[in-house]
């Protein structure tokens, strides 16, 4: 709706949220009952019924992110998500922002690398309501040139604001390194260049090829039933195209491993980005290596990098790594933040944690520990609609398959110390891109080009 | 009553690490609220009329009592899934501190997890870790909470060792210097690196001329260089036990498990000395408005932003809380709001406007509105009309339009709140530690209903004064200006 940040995210992070739920299953959770609707016109979703609480929510997903877009106009996906609920048939902006208010319809847009994202929320009572305007969004935006500039102002400040921006440089300078002339190495937000030059046609262009039941994802969770979910999947996405128009993305590594580049900023506090090669999300090897990046870099406060980084040197409020897949490519990221005067240091250390796993891989202890926690996190981050929603749209997306949470547990359990071993050195023996981005003493940049 | 940015205008400082982004610019706050419960009967009736019939189903009723050691505990039922949140929140926040060690309340709160003579460093995490489970911690001007999310089965174990915790922390200088330096970077995380946030020290230091509310909840950076072991020791020892702590519980439990696992944990730990009346400095009246200005060459758009010294709902008459709640989402939330469809629409000023209330506060709060200039706007054209948006709702009042919509979408969202345990037991356990009481929380659905037109017409007229208020400037420009000297 409004205000909204104009913080330009790039598709990764959707994938680092969703991370640690992709992976995890719990046997109290094989109780949850997906069901796999089609509707009456052929449209898929996957359902879980939650009569407890009463409300509706519909996440879904187009393939087709940012990586759509052409050079000269990046960041159009984004413009696209962000306009989407700026007016649509016969409501223009003022209206429809109205018709949602008036009935608590909460409806959002976003975009990623390889899939473009909405999320409908909506009291059980005024779903009818909430699945026209929704409709309208997809079927009928009217992306009038008022809103159109509106939103471009806000866009351009954000992206005027992230030139400054410690974290936003270090990470837009790591993906331009790491994909060059590839759609992942572009900032999904656009720049200020490409930005300015979107137009209307633009927008009705990305929505036209990108709005097709031909590569849709929807998952429903709440008050609702079969029979309701099969209508509201016609009513609201059978109007729109059976196929897709769709660039190919070429698959692709990231670059210049071993290099270091350093960006001067007058901050007092340098941010690090430091990542390389990852594995892909069908890959055999892909659980393994989620194990180990959790021992290594993980989400709980027990990983290496936490606790020789910010554990016993205090070094840093917070340090992690992340597996992060795209459709046409994979990366193990990571980042940091620390005083200018012990940047070097802190990347000295986590450079020796990174090489000693690659090495050495985890040891027994960690190992099993890893597998506990990997296993019992999930039920807890499926505790309400919206989680489970994301979910059920990321495992389709994925291609895991609707039995997927209750493969779970024993596709973790199959992992042996020595898969692990094996994979910590094909993760992590590639070497490190790493991008740094404020004063850093001594530290200098480093292969070519700097 | 809670925005999400709550987290960052109240300063509400999370322990270890955070998921998302940590600093963002001023400007774009986002006042997304996240409301009061519908669990209540009574509540449920009176949200009805406003959204639709038979759009809630009956849910459970919160429990709350006592322990017999003067702990307080709500439980909030959730039997979706097989998890619990369980939370201890600590009666004091940074604005309990003593003058000259600000950031004690926050650094202690790190210190937590250092271990106890019973439970070494680690052991805890490690529990938590090995169930797949998720911990933190969080501090503010008015408490202090420490969480664990486990499965329903693991509750106990969880209660054990916090119940530990409260009284038997044991801090050598060994663990307590590298975590002074984890905390610092913090510092230059949140404020330090970003202008925004320095400009927000600087007015909140304005607003606040006498009450501890305008220290920075993380601390003063020259104090928190000088903190250590022993006042982090007398903090806790004054202030951690079981008769200052509210135990709050949400998910697949009831009333009766809880009481009898409470028992068991936290009823063996013994009362502390009675604390008496949480009496902070009070602010006096005032008669000037004040400005901050900051000015660095990071900043790329211009903003004003002004924060007024209002009644939180702690301090408020009877509905006045209830009627800011509303003028806040009438001035400032979402594209319709006055101030958004004003500066940003109508008149092209602003790239981004709006406006919030921090209802939950001990003491007296804040109201803030804010804009971010269009390049080539003077920010001063931007002011005038936030002032001009203000001054037309306190003379001409709201329509009937707005205040049914502002009501819909306040008591809406009390709904969508029931769909996070976590939240609810977030917002449970901050209002019984700032000031408010369950029965005042359960029924605050019913009390927005009854908002009118003319209750939030007085509150603009009433509190939105600029004699009560600091107005900040963010710039662009050198970030250190030769003094002059006349």
């Amino acid at each position: 709706m409004t205000m909204r940040a104009p913080s330009i995210r790039r598709g990764g992070l959707l994938a680092v949220l969703t991370l640690g739920m992709a992976l995890i299953a719990q046997p109290v959770f094989a109780a949850v009952k997906i069901e796999r609707v089609v509707s009456p016109g052929g449209i898929v979703a996957w359902l879980v019924r939650e009569p407890a609480v009463p409300l509706v929510t519909v996440e879904f997903a187009f393939r087709g992110g940012a990586s759509q877009d052409a050079v000269d106009k990046v960041g159009l996906s984004q413009m696209t998500a962000q306009m989407l609920d700026e007016g649509a048939g016969e409501l223009d902006s003022r209206a429809f922002q109205q018709e949602m208010e008036k009935s608590a319809i909460e409806l959002s847009f976003r975009t990623g690398q390889d899939n473009f994202h909405g999320t409908l929320r909506t009291l059980g009572a005024h779903r009818a309501k909430a699945f026209d305007l929704l409709k309208l969004a997809l079927g009928a935006p009217r992306f009038d040139a008022p809103e159109l500039e509106r939103i471009r102002a806000q866009t351009l400040s954000g992206l005027e604001r992230e030139t400054q921006n410690p974290n936003a440089i270090a990470r837009r300078r790591w993906w331009e390194a790491a994909f060059p002339n590839h759609p992942y190495g572009r900032n999904s937000g656009g720049t200020i260049e490409t930005v300015a030059k979107i137009t209307p046609d633009d927008l009705k262009g990305y929505a036209k090829r990108v709005f097709a039941r031909e590569y849709l994802t929807v998952a429903v969770v709440g008050d609702i039933d079969a029979p309701a979910v099969g209508a509201m999947l016609d009513q609201v996405f059978g109007g729109l195209p059976a196929k897709a128009t769709l660039v190919a993305v070429p698959e692709a590594k990231p670059q210049k491993l071993g290099q270091r580049i350093v960006a001067e900023l007058d901050v007092p506090q340098a941010v690090i980005n430091f990542g390389g090669l990852g594995i892909a999300r069908k890959d055999p090897d892909f659980i393994p290596a989620y194990i180990v990046n959790h021992i290594l870099a993980g989400g709980s406060f027990s990983s290496r990098l936490y606790t020789e980084v910010r554990e016993k040197r205090g070094l840093a409020y917070g340090v992690s790594g992340s597996l992060l897949w795209y459709r046409s490519a994979a990366v193990f990221a990571g980042s940091t933040a620390t005083r200018n005067d012990r940047t070097k240091e802190t990347l000295e250390i986590i450079e020796a944690e990174i090489k000693r796993m690659a090495a050495g891989g985890p040891d027994a202890d960690e190992f099993a520990k890893a597998k506990s926690y990997l296993k019992g996190s999930y039920p807890l981050n499926l505790d309400t609609s919206s989680k489970i929603a994301s979910q059920l749209v990321q495992i389709q997306l994925d291609d895991l398959g609707i039995d997927y949470i209750e493969r779970r547990d024993q596709m973790i359990d199959a992992v042996t110390l020595d898969d692990a071993r094996r994979v910590a050195k094909r993760l992590l023996d590639g070497g490190l891109l790493v991008t740094v981005v404020g004063r850093p003493a001594g530290l200098t940049a480093k292969g070519e080009g700097g | 009553m809670l925005p999400t940015g709550w987290h960052r205008r109240r300063m509400e400082v999370p322990n270890r690490r955070a998921e998302k982004p940590l600093i963002q610019n001023l400007n774009v706050i986002r006042v997304t609220r996240m409301l009061a419960n519908m669990w209540h009967a009574a509540s449920l009736a009176a949200a009805l009329v406003l959204i639709s019939a038979n759009a809630v189903s009956a849910a459970p009723n919160i429990a709350h009592f006592t322990l017999p050691n003067g702990m307080e505990v709500v439980v909030i039922p959730d039997h979706r899934t097989p998890v619990v949140t369980h939370m201890v929140w600590y009666k004091v926040g940074s604005a309990d501190e003593q003058p000259g060690v600000s950031g004690i309340a926050h650094f202690l709160e790190h210190l937590m997890f250092k271990g106890t003579e019973k439970n070494p460093a680690g052991r805890f995490s490690q529990l938590v870790a090995n169930l797949g489970g998720q911990e933190n911690a969080f501090t503010s001007n008015d408490y202090t909470g420490y969480f664990q999310r486990v499965p329903k089965a693991e509750l106990g174990k969880v209660m054990d060792f916090e119940a530990d915790r409260m009284t038997g922390l044991v801090l050598t200088d060994a663990v307590v210097a590298p975590e002074l330096l984890v905390v610092l970077e913090e510092q230059n995380q949140r404020v330090a690196n970003n202008p925004g946030a320095r400009l927000g020290e600087e007015m909140n230091a304005a607003l606040y001329r006498n009450h501890p509310y305008g220290k920075p909840v993380i601390g003063w950076r020259h104090e928190i260089e000088q903190l250590g072991r022993t006042q982090a020791l007398e903090f806790y020892k004054r202030f951690y036990a079981p008769n200052n702590a509210a135990l709050v519980i949400a998910g697949d439990v009831t009333a009766d498990e809880v009481r009898e696992l409470a028992l068991k944990t936290y009823g063996k730990v013994a009362r502390g000395p009675d604390l008496g009346p949480r009496r902070r400095p009070q602010e006096p009246a005032s008669e000037a408005p004040r400005t901050a200005t900051l000015t660095d060459p990071r900043v790329t758009d211009p903003s004003v932003q002004r924060s007024y010294l209002v009644p939180s709902y702690a301090t408020a008459k009877p509905g006045e809380a209830e009627a800011l709640d509303v003028l806040a989402h009438i001035l400032g939330s979402g594209s319709n709001s006055r101030l958004y469809r004003s500066l940003v629409i109508d008149k092209s000023l602003a790239v981004s406007a709006g406006g919030w209330y921090q209802g939950t506060a001990l003491d007296q709060t804040k109201f803030g509105v804010y804009g971010s200039a269009r390049p080539g706007v003077e920010l001063a054209k931007v002011e005038a009309e936030i002032d001009a948006v203000i001054g037309t709702v306190a003379a001409e009042g709201i329509t009937d339009d707005e205040l049914s919509v502002a009501r819909t979408k306040l008591i809406s969202e009390a709904v969508y709140a029931q769909d996070s345990q976590a939240a609810l037991a977030r917002w449970y356990g901050a209002a019984i530690t700032s000031g408010m009481t369950v029965e005042k929380t359960q029924t605050w659905t019913d009390r927005i209903a009854k908002v009118t037109a003319d209750e939030v017409r007085d509150a603009a007229r009433n509190w939105l004064d600029k004699r009560r208020s600091v107005t900040g400037y963010l710039l662009k420009g050198n970030a250190k200006p030769a003094e002059k000297r006349s």
